[in-house]
């Protein structure tokens, strides 16, 4: 199939059958980063701004890196010390940027929808990096890419996702991209942080962990966000650690060669003790590998680049 | 000289006139009806085919005067009144300085008569500042010129303080208007909570957040036999308490806007800003129900919440940019294409509910009937006439609104205060300056 869309701004605009292309198309370039000189010449000149309206140091190296190695030029600028704290709009920090005649912009705001704003305005394509809790597409292509690998297959794979559902843009994006595929996910977590009516989005929802580890092929733990605790969605974070926390104990009954992920950063010791996070289930670090791989293929695949993708690899 | 509505369709509250008549308006009041009038001693306009409405009241809109001028003004504010056909209108009091003393009080009023396009009758806050402290000295604010207070925007969260207000507002003969929010369980939310602010990641307002203070200030307006007006209705669970509280014969009155009767959650799908808005848009269980409410007269009347915002404003992101959309210039069209055409209200009933009523719950005396004696305040409405709401007719200073593009039915032809037209859209009646 041909790729036509010029933004990636979440994963439900997107059919089952371009989701395929992209974790094809990054299977090729994962290749690149595994060789001496690391770098194909398939996005030469063209021009790539890093928005950042939040921190982030693994998303943002991983896209930077994925950049490079296609040969753009890249740059990067950390809202915070942009004019937006001078009460600048981000759209009109957006079209400043355009401006400089710029072909796409990778951006991430702490506010939903702001990839959609900027790709209504902006004649750039638009890749969203995370905005609100709503969508983090590449995080979950990368995620479906690890498991793809892993196992050969998504489709009939009991996926389950315990920890903050409510204010996880990378639950959101998994869900979309994971039914696509046809697996069968299972959300998990304490009942102040699962949204109402979750069972919509198409997955099954359970308040118990080791029901889910029993279950699951693979086990997606989120981050739980600790400055949440301000506003009282948990009785303590020690409650937290010991009904949802995976440790190796409550791995015992988990079906053979489950697979462990996490997006992190991981606060060890709460989702998951050291010994999960470096244990054989662990794929947490080809997470971060895969995700180079991604983002290779998503701006590869988002400015047009008429060679295929395997003939550069 | 007078001014003669010739071959009138009189739509009051309690009925609409089989036969057309003339109306005479003199001296600022409805002088006559029925009969024959010299058309040379008096200026004619001629209705044949239209109904004549008593002047449309809206008690609840926001002129942003003093301090946000930039969104609109007294007189920007009052030419989008004249337009939709209302003549007169309430103003909200969450202005830069608040509503809360004579002065500001007196100033809306003096710059509304010299504008003269539409009777604005300032809202005091409750609390000084609106907040939520303090009473404001009700009694200055009455001589000045207000009929309620309200610190819309919010709620009275203070459930203390509400019960203060409500017995010394009582005492004074001010009307309470609370607007139904509990921060502490919105805390935040942007759009309904519910299926679509899951998807979309936004924070979620929960509709309890508004039942709760409903339920709260009925229970109140029981205890203390007081009266209280709620703003801006948008929930089943809310009309739900209301009835049973008029069952009850407890006092309270309370509004719904067009926006909440037309638009569900959906609007905001896309990102879509102009729908942005406080109360937010909530589901199509919710819409059947303020209809109803309508209907039965659960809900009183209809209100706009003109809420005018800058296009700066709204195209910040969707957490960011404000709550709220302007309202004069559709609620017509809005309230006679989804309520009248659908049988929902008779034209009486949109009589009632876009001015007797509210002239009723506001001790307006004077107005909300076309009767002799009555003030000559007139909206004349073409039913049949059906147009496209386009940005570049809107006659509010801005232009925030979710419903550009809408096709309606309905249209506000002129509009007359106190005998003099103020807005018209046929060529040759010479009016105060509403293009």
């Amino acid at each position: 199939m041909e790729w036509t869309k010029r933004h990636l701004l979440d994963l439900e605009g997107l059919s089952q059958e371009e989701i395929e292309l992209i974790l094809e198309t990054a299977k090729s370039f994962k290749e690149v980063s595994t060789r001496d000189v690391k770098k194909v010449p398939a996005l030469r000149g063209k021009t790539i701004v890093m928005l950042f309206f939040e921190p982030s140091t693994r998303t943002r190296t991983s896209f930077e890196l994925a950049a490079k190695r296609l040969s753009a030029d890249t740059i990067n600028i950390a809202a915070g010390g942009t004019s937006t704290t001078k009460g600048e709009s981000v759209l009109d920090t957006a079209r400043n940027i355009e401006a400089m005649n710029v072909d796409l912009i990778i951006v991430r705001h702490a506010s939903s929808g702001v990839p959609h704003l900027l790709a209504k305005n902006l004649q750039a394509s638009i890749v969203n990096a995370g905005d609100g809790c709503r969508s983090h597409p590449t995080q979950a292509l990368l995620d479906m890419f690890t498991i793809k690998e892993r196992f050969g297959r998504i489709e009939g794979l009991n996926v389950g996702i315990v920890g903050d559902i409510l204010h996880s843009r990378v639950a959101r994006s998994n869900i979309i991209g994971l039914t696509k595929l046809g697996a069968n996910v299972t959300v998990c977590g304490p009942s102040t942080l699962m949204p109402r009516d979750i069972e919509t989005m198409g997955v099954k929802c359970s308040y118990r962990l080791e029901e889910v580890i029993e279950q699951s092929d693979c086990l997606m733990l989120l981050r739980l966000q600790l400055e949440r605790q301000t506003q009282k969605f948990l009785p303590s974070i020690r409650e937290y650690a010991k009904e949802f926390g995976v440790n190796k104990a409550k791995l015992a009954k988990a079906k053979k060669g489950i697979v462990i992920m996490h997006p992190g950063p991981t606060n060890r010791g709460v989702e998951l003790s050291a010994e999960v996070a470096d244990g054989e289930y662990s794929v947490i670090l080809d997470q971060v590998t895969n995700g180079v791989a991604i983002r290779m293929a998503v701006l590869y695949l988002l400015l047009g680049a008429k060679e295929p993708a395997v003939v550069l690899a | 000289m007078g001014l003669v509505i010739k071959n009138a369709i009189v739509v009051n509250a309690d009925k609409i006139a089989s036969k057309p008549q003339d109306i005479l308006l003199d001296k600022g009041k409805i002088a006559k009806i029925g009969g024959s009038f010299d058309g040379k001693s008096h200026e004619v306009i001629d209705a044949a085919g239209k109904l004549v409405f008593p002047g449309l009241i809206d008690m609840h809109v926001h002129f942003r005067e003093p301090g946000r001028e930039d969104k609109e003004t007294i007189e920007t504010g009052s030419r989008a009144a004249a337009k939709g056909g209302f003549t007169t209108v309430l103003c909200m009091p969450n202005t830069t300085p608040v509503i809360d003393n004579c002065m500001i009080v007196e100033s809306i009023i003096e710059e509304a008569r010299r504008v003269g396009l539409c009777n604005v009758i300032p809202i005091g806050a409750i609390t000084r500042g609106q907040k939520d402290d303090e009473l404001v000295d009700m009694f200055e604010l009455k001589r000045a010129g207000c009929v309620a207070l309200s610190d819309d925007g919010k709620s009275v969260v203070n459930s203390h303080l509400m019960r203060r207000a409500m017995e010394y507002s009582k005492m004074v003969g001010l009307l309470l208007i609370e607007h139904c929010q509990d921060p502490l369980l919105s805390c935040g939310g942007v759009m309904n909570e519910g299926i679509n602010s899951m998807r979309l990641g936004l924070k979620g307002d929960p509709g309890v957040s508004e039942s709760v203070i409903v339920g709260r200030d009925i229970e109140m307006a029981q205890y203390l036999d007081a009266r209280v007006h709620l703003a801006h209705m948008s929930l089943k669970r809310s009309v739900e308490l209301i009835r049973f509280a008029k069952s009850q014969g407890i006092k309270v009155t309370a509004e719904a806007c067009p926006h909440h009767f037309t638009l569900t959650d959906d609007a905001v799908k896309h990102f879509d800003t102009h729908a942005k808005v406080n109360p937010p848009l909530r589901t199509k269980e919710d819409i059947e129900a303020i209809k109803m409410a309508l209907k039965d007269g659960t809900i009183d009347c209809i209100v706009t919440d003109h809420a005018p915002h800058t296009a700066e404003e709204k195209e910040l992101d969707f957490d960011h940019a404000p709550f709220g959309m302007i309202g004069l210039e559709t609620s017509v069209g809005l309230t006679i294409t989804e309520l009248v055409e659908q049988r929902i209200l008779t034209w009486p009933q949109m009589a009632e509910k876009m001015s007797q009523k509210s002239a009723e719950i506001l001790g307006l005396a004077s107005k909300g009937w076309i009767k002799e004696g009555m003030d000559a305040d007139v909206t004349i409405i073409d039913p049949n006439e059906a147009w496209e709401v386009r940005k570049d007719d809107i006659a509010s200073k801005s232009q925030n609104t979710p419903f550009i593009g809408r096709q309606l039915k309905g249209k506000v032809v002129t509009t007359i205060l106190a005998g003099k037209v103020v807005y018209s859209t046929t060529p040759g009646v010479i009016t105060s300056g509403v293009k």
